[in-house]
């Protein structure tokens, strides 16, 4: 499992837009650079991204090797309900990982 | 001996000058497939990155576009196009009014000194876009 560092406001008032990012440790190799001796280093990158607000789909993102190591992906939620957030990673090599994040929305 | 030299020039000329231009043709043949042929007009997007990028191995980029984000009017979409580095796709994302504000931010490697696209889809169908331009002293290794 690789590790992920997520932040998402303690708590948020009905209606107020908080900004969430979502980071994962990962190499993100591109497959142009070359190793030690002389050959391609096979590609390995996290491919899509996706949060889920419930069963909601609301962010997706495809990354491609110009995303830096280690990806960082911030985006914003408008604060309705709460409820949990979910976190998908998926990638080059069978990479899979799901995180997940309470949102706690006061009236 | 002079002319030698003019010929060495012009061909030294021709080929620095080659590949930005080719990658310029590329980088635009990448947006139209992305939006289906449609040429995106420039528009609200708003990119974020420093002009002067030290160290091309995580430059932040944030990309922001106006949008009042309701059902009826909001960004569906907003893609990102680099002009040098060896493919020309940075990052796709898929928005949704649930998200209250069109803007997304990731860190990316850049390759050399070069052009940044932003295309956003509207709801409406439209495609805007912003370039920016960036200067990488010391390069991502792609190599």
């Amino acid at each position: 499992m690789a590790r992920t560092l997520i932040t998402v406001p303690a708590s948020a008032r009905r209606g107020e837009l908080i900004e969430i990012r979502c980071l994962i440790a990962h190499p993100m190799e591109t497959g142009y650079r070359r190793g030690d001796d002389g050959l391609l280093l096979p590609r390995n990158l996290i491919r899509r991204f996706r949060c889920y607000v419930g069963d909601e789909l609301v962010f997706e993102a495809e990354l491609f090797a110009a995303v830096a190591a280690n990806p960082l992906l911030s985006f914003w939620l408008r604060a309705e309900a709460s409820g949990t957030l979910r976190f998908v990673w998926e990638g080059d090599q069978n990479f899979a990982q799901t995180e997940h994040a309470a949102l706690n929305v006061t009236p | 001996m002079m002319r030698r030299r003019n010929a060495l020039l012009a061909l030294t000329g021709a080929v620095l000058l080659r590949p930005a231009r080719a990658s310029t043709e590329e980088l635009r043949a990448a947006i139209l497939a992305y939006t289906g042929g449609i040429e995106p007009s420039p528009g609200p997007v708003q990119i974020d990155i420093a002009p002067l990028v030290e160290n091309g191995n995580a430059v932040p980029l944030t990309v922001r576009v106006q949008s009042p984000m309701t059902p009826a009017d909001h960004v569906q979409a907003i893609a990102v196009f680099n002009q040098l580095n060896p493919q020309r796709d940075v990052a796709r994302f898929t928005l949704s009014p649930a998200l209250g504000r069109a803007q997304v931010g990731t860190r990316i490697r850049l390759a050399t000194s070069q052009q940044l696209v932003a295309v956003a889809r509207l709801s409406d169908g439209r495609f805007v876009s912003q370039a920016v331009d960036v200067v990488v002293t010391l390069a991502a290794c792609v190599e």
